[in-house]
């Protein structure tokens, strides 16, 4: 019954957090409107949506945001000084193939999310059975060291999190 | 001279504001300085992160500060920041990988099948 009515609870959840974040104010009927959108939009969207995320150590969560973060001001002054001061001609742009050991559609999302977020890559498809990312590298002069990074720092993580 | 909270919070406040609108300015300018449409990509999916995430947290300690109610909009601004620039960006590398780059341009995929906006998921569900 819990099931039914609420099919993905972190998400109910979120749902009722951004509306009180969003209103600004939180009194007992932003608290109930917020619950009653909580119910609607997660029923309304699961045919989208049939298989629940599962976070196995969600706290694990808060590690890899922080390090994402930590990484993203990193990634934001390398890219200005490549923009600014790299000739031209000196940029060496490369795609980079990154075989993928997460199974889960979520994790594979934040995983692309993040690389696109993080230093100098941006991710750009995926391959037809899900089992590589290809992801373009603004300025490396060694594409196996990028891919073992993003291996190591993030898709690491992510395992642990999600499976 | 003396250092009270308020002077401090306003040049809190000014410094993040410098910052945000430097980064955001080598973010724009890169649009114009790369080359082709993949690097230029680079440049605002960074930099105007940093760029927008300066000024948002300008705005929190000025609202923090001036005794107003402190104000959560900045965070959802973040937080729906960074859910919709990766998209974008994806977006807008595949539109141009299928108009203007060919399968013989990428590198192999590590897998049987190939990427997938040339090719089909595969029929089989075991492969998935």
């Amino acid at each position: 019954m819990i099931k039914r009515l609420f099919p993905h609870p972190l998400l109910s959840l979120m749902l009722v957090l951004i509306w009180l974040l969003l209103v600004n104010k939180i009194t007992t009927g932003n608290l109930l409107l917020g619950v009653l959108l909580s119910f609607i939009v997660p029923a309304v969207t699961e045919p989208y949506w049939p298989n629940r995320a599962r976070l196995k150590k969600p706290l694990l969560g808060f590690e890899y945001v922080a390090v994402v973060l930590w990484d993203i001001i990193v990634a934001n002054v390398q890219v200005a000084l490549i923009v600014l001061f790299k000739p031209q001609d000196k940029i060496n742009s490369q795609w980079v193939t990154v075989p993928l050991d997460l199974t889960s559609p979520e994790a594979i999302t934040v995983l692309a999310g993040t690389i696109t977020l993080t230093p100098g890559t941006v991710t750009a498809m995926l391959s037809a059975d899900a089992g590589c990312l290809l992801v373009h590298c603004l300025h490396t002069d060694d594409p196996e060291a990028v891919r073992d990074e993003i291996k190591h720092r993030y898709e690491r993580r992510l395992k642990e999190l999600f499976q | 001279m003396d250092w009270d909270i308020e002077l401090i919070g306003e040049i809190l406040v000014s410094a993040f504001l410098v910052i945000g609108g430097l980064f955001a300015l080598v973010g724009s300018f890169g649009l114009v300085r790369l080359r082709d449409c993949m690097q230029r990509l680079h440049a605002p999916t960074k930099a105007t992160t940093l760029g927008i995430g300066g000024v948002l947290i300008a705005s929190m300690i000025h609202f923090g500060m001036s005794g107003e109610q402190i104000s959560f909009h900045e965070l959802l601004i973040t937080v729906f920041l960074f859910l919709t620039a990766p998209l974008t960006a994806n977006f807008i590398a595949k539109a141009y990988l299928v108009y203007r780059v060919e399968e013989s341009d990428l590198p192999p995929t590590t897998g049987k099948y190939g990427w997938a906006i040339y090719h089909d998921p595969p029929k089989d569900p075991a492969d998935l």
